[in-house]
C-alpha cells in the first residue's frame, strides 16, 4: 500500500514536472519560430535575449555543459559551479560548526541551570532577531577580511536556533529520568553525557536543522554582498553578465544543495530519535 | 540499645503553596528491620510517594531525619534501589542496556562480560529472555517494562528496596504472575523492602508490616499493621488462612472509615508527645475474632 502510494507519489511528481516545463518551454518560444524578424530585431542579432526568460531546453543545456566541468578556473570570474558551491559550502560548514562547538556547551549550561536561564535570556531575546546580514559591516571592519566576515555571519546566524533548542532540550528531560541518574549516583559529568545528552538530543539535532537552513540561506546573501567567491558571488556576477540562463542554473543548484544538507540533518535527527 | 536498621524520625514535608504552606505530612516515625517487607497504603494523593522520595534521598524532608545503618540518610545512593511509579526506563536504551547502566554505575571496575552476564541473571530472574531484553521499553508490554525496572532495582543489590505502586498500571492477571514473582524473589534474597500501594490484597500477600496513612494534608501514619501469615505465601492458599480476612477487614475498614476520621488533625506546637508519633501496632490475624473497629485499636493500645 505505502509501496504504492510512494510510486504513485513519484509519478505524479515526474508528471507535474514535464507539464510545467512543458508551458514553459512552448509559452517561451522566441517569436522567431512563426514570424520573420522585423528589421530592428535583424539589426540587434535576432529575437530580444533581454526580455526573455530563457527555456528549459536552454538551462538544461547549460546545467550539462557546466555540470560536466564542474571544476575548472579560468580567473577570478570564470570558474566553475562546483568550485564556486564548495567555497560556499565551506564557509557554511565552517561558520556552523564553530556555532555548534559554542552553542551546544553554552545551551547545556543554560538548560541546567535556571540562573543562567534568567540571566541569559534578555541577551538572547535582543540578539535573536538581528539580522545577520547586519552585523556584516561590523565584522568587516572588526576582521578586516571578507571571508572570515562572512564565516562570522553563518556563525551568528546558526548560533540562536541551535542555542535555544538546547537549553530547552535539556531543561525540559523528564524529571524522572535525571532522578533516574541520581539513584545511580552518576557524576555531574555522566549525568550530562549518558542521560541528559541522549534524553535531549532529538530537540538539540532540531535546533541544528534549523540552522543548516537558515545558514544556507544567508550564505547566498552574504556573498553577494562581499564579492569574490562562492554561489551568491556566481549568481551576482552572472546577472551582471545579464546570463539568465546561468542565473535560473545556480538557483537551482542553490536548491539542491539546500536539499542535500537538510536531508543529512534529518538523517541523523532520524538517528538519535527515540520513542517513548 | 540496638537501632533498627532503617530509622524515621519526626519526618515532616511540607511544600510553599500560594496561599500558606502545605504541609503533606508530619509526626512520621517507624522502624524498618533488616529483611522486614513492609507496605505503605493510604489514598491518592496523602503523601506517598512524597515519604518515599525522602527515604530514598531525592527529596529533603522539612523536617526530621532517616537513618540508615545508623547513618543518616542525606542524598540518593546505590544503597538505596527505586522503583518509580511509572518505571522510568530509559526509552533510548534497550532493556539489557537500561540493566547495564545500573550495574555499571554500582561496579565501575568491571569488566564487559561480568557486567553482562549479571545483567542477565537478573533479567532472567524476573522472567525477561528469549530477544525481549535486546528490544527498547517502546517496544515492551507495561508487564514487561515494569518486570525490566525491577531487575534494574535487583541488580544493583541494593540495601533497601524502595517500590512506588509497582504494580499499579498493570492489568490483573499480568499484577499477580509478577507479584508472584516478587514473593519469589523475596522470599529467596531477603531483601529489605519498602513499598507503596493502594490494593490491599497484594499488601497482604507481600508485607510482614503494613502501615497505614491517613488522609493528607497533615497524613500521619496512624497505625503499624502486624501481617502473621507464614511464608512461603501463595495467592491460593493464603485465603484459608483464618487471620487473612480479619486483616484484611481492618484494612478495608481504615481505608474507607478511619483514614478520614483520623485526618486532618493539626498537632498542637506544644504536644508532639512520643505517643501521638509513632504508629499504634496492631495484630488483627490473633485478636479475638469480632470485627475489627475500635476494639482492636483499643486492645493494642492497651
Ligand atoms: N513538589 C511539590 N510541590 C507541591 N506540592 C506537592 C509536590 N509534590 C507533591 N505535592 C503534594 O503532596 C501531596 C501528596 O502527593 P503524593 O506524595 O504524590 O501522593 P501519593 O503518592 O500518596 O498519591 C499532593 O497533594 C501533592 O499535590
Ligand atoms: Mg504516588
Amino acid at each position: 500500500m505505502l509501496q504504492s502510494l510512494n510510486a504513485r507519489a513519484t509519478l505524479l511528481s515526474i508528471a507535474l514536472l514535464l507539464f510545467m516545463l512543458g508551458i514553459w518551454e512552448f509559452a517561451n518560444h522566441p517569436p522567431s519560430a512563426d514570424k520573420p524578424l522585423t528589421e530592428y530585431e535583424i539589426l540587434m542579432g535576432g529575437a530580444d535575449q533581454e526580455a526573455r526568460v530563457p527555456a528549459p531546453s536552454e538551462i538544461i543545456g547549460r546545467a550539462v555543459e557546466e555540470l560536466s566541468d564542474p571544476f575548472y578556473d579560468a580567473g577570478p570570474n570564470d570558474k566553475g559551479i562546483g568550485i564556486q558551491l564548495a567555497y560556499s559550502i565551506y564557509r557554511v560548514l565552517a561558520g556552523y560548526f564553530l556555532a555548534a562547538l559554542l552553542a551546544i556547551p553554552f545551551g547545556f549550561l543554560i538548560g541546567m541551570s535556571p540562573l543562567m536561564y534568567k540571566a541569559m535570556n534578555p541577551f538572547i531575546q535582543v540578539l535573536r532577531p538581528i539580522s545577520p546580514l547586519a552585523w556584516m559591516p561590523l565584522a568587516l571592519f572588526i576582521i578586516k577580511d571578507s571571508e572570515t566576515s562572512s564565516i562570522f555571519v553563518i556563525f551568528i546566524c546558526s548560533i540562536w536556533p541551535m542555542l535555544i533548542n538546547t537549553a530547552f532540550g535539556v531543561a525540559n528531560v523528564r524529571r524522572d529520568w535525571i532522578n533516574v541518574a541520581r539513584t545511580h549516583e552518576l557524576s555531574s559529568l555522566r549525568t550530562a553525557l549518558t542521560v541528559i545528552l541522549p534524553a535531549a538530543a532529538p530537540t538539540i539535532l532540531t535546533g541544528m536543522r534549523i540552522s543548516i537552513g537558515i545558514a544556507w540561506l544567508v550564505i547566498v546573501a552574504a556573498e553577494m554582498l562581499v564579492g569574490g567567491t562562492g554561489i551568491g558571488y556566481y549568481v551576482w556576477n552572472e546577472w551582471n553578465n545579464l546570463d539568465l540562463t546561468s542565473v535560473i542554473f545556480s538557483i537551482l543548484m542553490i536548491g539542491v544543495v539546500g536539499m542535500l544538507l537538510d536531508l543529512a540533518l534529518s538523517y541523523a535527527t532520524r538517528l538519535v530519535q527515540y520513542e517513548e | 540499645m540496638t537501632r533498627a536498621f532503617l530509622e524515621i524520625e519526626n519526618l515532616a514535608r511540607r511544600f510553599p503553596g500560594s496561599d500558606g504552606e502545605l504541609t503533606v505530612f508530619e509526626n512520621a516515625s517507624f522502624t524498618i528491620e533488616k529483611g522486614e517487607f513492609v507496605c505503605i497504603i493510604g489514598h491518592s494523593g496523602c503523601g506517598k510517594s512524597t515519604i518515599m522520595n525522602v527515604l530514598a534521598g531525592l527529596d529533603a524532608p522539612s523536617e526530621g531525619h532517616v537513618f540508615m545503618d545508623g547513618i543518616e540518610v542525606a542524598g540518593p545512593s546505590l544503597d538505596r534501589g527505586v522503583v518509580f511509579q511509572n518505571y522510568s526506563l530509559l526509552p533510548w536504551l534497550s532493556a539489557l542496556h537500561n540493566v547495564t547502566f545500573a550495574v555499571r554505575s554500582r561496579w565501575p571496575g568491571w569488566d564487559k562480560d561480568k557486567v553482562r552476564e549479571h545483567s542477565y541473571r537478573y533479567l532472567k530472574m524476573v522472567g525477561l529472555g528469549d530477544g525481549a531484553e535486546l528490544r527498547k521499553p517502546s517496544q515492551l508490554s507495561g508487564g514487561m517494562r515494569q518486570r525490566v525496572s525491577i531487575a534494574r532495582a535487583f541488580a544493583i543489590q541494593p540495601k533497601l528496596l524502595l517500590l512506588d505502586e509497582p504494580f499499579g498500571a498493570l492489568d490483573a492477571l499480568t499484577r499477580g504472575t509478577i507479584q508472584d514473582e516478587l514473593v519469589k524473589i523475596c522470599d529467596a534474597t531477603r531483601q529489605t523492602v519498602f513499598m507503596i500501594t493502594h490494593d490491599v490484597d497484594e499488601a497482604i500477600l507481600l508485607a510482614d508490616r503494613i502501615l497505614l496513612m491517613t488522609n493528607g494534608p497533615y497524613a500521619r501514619i496512624a497505625e503499624s499493621v502486624k501481617v502473621e501469615l507464614t511464608h512461603p505465601r501463595e495467592r491460593s492458599t493464603i485465603i484459608h488462612d483464618p487471620g487473612y480476612y480479619r486483616i484484611r477487614n481492618h484494612l478495608v475498614d481504615f481505608l474507607v472509615r478511619r483514614s478520614k476520621e483520623l485526618a486532618g488533625v493539626v498537632s498542637d506546637t506544644d504536644t508532639p508527645s512520643v505517643t501521638s508519633t509513632t504508629p499504634v501496632e496492631v495484630n488483627p490475624a490473633v485478636a479475638a475474632a469480632d470485627p475489627p473497629t475500635a476494639n482492636n485499636v483499643g486492645a493494642a493500645k492497651a
